[in-house]
């Protein structure tokens, strides 16, 4: 089977209606999926596993940054693990993006590959959302030292030597940034951390707008920036 | 121009709590921060016997009354203790967060095993065979 040397994770926070499609959906193609489970409090973590997904309880919840971090040390775990892919649960990533950002670092001129909304046009935000993400990446880029054009998106495959060296302790809205930062700031021998950037489809259902975060988390999520 | 003292101090103030943002928490600060508190109490005490030093002191850098001198340092006080309650609150977090997820680690099967109980015969043809000898050779 294709895929073997890859984990997919995802952090589960109340996502009961949807988990169990994602997890099928996904397992089509990447055998190897954990779920995070943030302490959710209807029975996603259940349906994961019996979806048939790796489960991991936090025992209170903690965040989706600390979900991450909990999933690539699980992943750490299985020795024939090359890549981690970080998957949103809520079904609004598209596996097809991820097969396109596998063979991409498959191709082994780069450790990381950041998947983007807006390297094409298919994703269809509002205007003030899209204004609020590109200052979002604006102010990444200049605080990091990197090039993306969205560093807010919750698709991204890692290269396991990566995924050893990062270290999440933004446990809440702020660990996209982080990861960034901390990508940008990894030297291997001395040389900076290649990375490349697919551009990825967002499925804005109803589902996931309902439960996906207002522009007012923008706020927050600039205030644990500075303050960190 | 008479309210220059009074910026200069509270500019210098604000510099401090910034300056113990950086500087960490570490014994010296510690140990300083300990002797400014009692500084503070032993000043505190001397002024309930004459409160008049307050209002010397606040013409001296330019205000009027001393109930502002204190109103503008007790401004500056609840700022740096608003900062260093917000570091330490992120400091004790991410233990409890390490602790937690400990847990979570402890109490799941490892990733290893998952692939191993999920693996279906397809994919562990050529792999793991069910014969005595490879078991053995497993073992070691």
């Amino acid at each position: 089977m294709q895929n073997e040397d890859v984990w997919l994770v995802v952090p589960l926070y109340d996502e009961a209606a949807v988990i169990a499609d994602v997890v099928g959906q996904a397992r089509s193609v990447f055998p190897k999926i954990v779920c995070v489970d943030d302490g959710s409090r209807d029975d996603s973590a259940d349906r994961a596993e019996q979806a048939g997904a790796a489960v991991v309880r936090h025992p209170v919840n903690l965040g989706q940054g600390a979900a991450l971090q909990t999933g690539f040390e699980f992943a750490l775990g299985d020795p024939t693990m090359r890549y981690v892919v970080t998957y949103d649960a809520d079904g609004q990533h598209q596996i097809h993006d991820v097969e396109v950002m596998v063979e991409r670092v498959r191709q082994g001129d780069v450790r990381v590959v950041f998947g983007s909304r807006f390297l094409d046009e298919r994703t269809e935000a509002s205007a003030l959302k899209k204004l609020v993400l590109r200052a979002a990446v604006a102010y990444t880029n200049v605080t990091t030292g990197t090039r993306l054009t969205d560093a807010h998106n919750g698709l991204r495959v890692l290269e396991r030597d990566v995924v050893a060296r990062l270290d999440i302790t933004q446990n809440r809205m702020a660990h996209a940034s982080e990861i960034v930062s901390q990508i940008g700031s990894m030297r291997f021998d001395g040389a900076k951390v290649a990375y490349a950037e697919e551009p990825v489809h967002i499925l804005y259902t109803d589902y996931s707008k309902a439960k996906g975060q207002s522009l007012w988390n923008a706020v927050n999520i600039l205030a644990e920036l500075i303050w960190r | 121009m008479k309210q220059l003292g009074i910026q200069l101090l509270l500019v210098l103030g604000t510099l401090a709590v910034a300056w113990r943002l950086l500087a960490g928490s570490g014994q010296r600060t510690q140990a300083l921060r300990r002797l400014g508190l009692l500084a503070l109490a032993a000043f505190a005490i001397w002024s309930i016997f004459f409160p008049d030093v307050w209002n010397g002191l606040a013409r001296r850098v330019g205000i009027g009354r001393g109930a502002d001198l204190i109103l503008y340092g007790l401004v500056v006080a609840f700022f740096g203790f608003v900062v260093t309650t917000f570091k330490r609150f992120r400091a004790m977090e991410t233990r409890y967060t390490r602790l937690a997820r400990r847990i979570a680690l402890d109490e799941a099967p490892s990733a290893a095993e998952h692939v191993k109980s999920t693996a279906t015969p397809d994919t562990l043809a050529g792999e793991i065979p069910p014969s005595p000898s490879v078991k053995a050779a497993d073992a070691d």
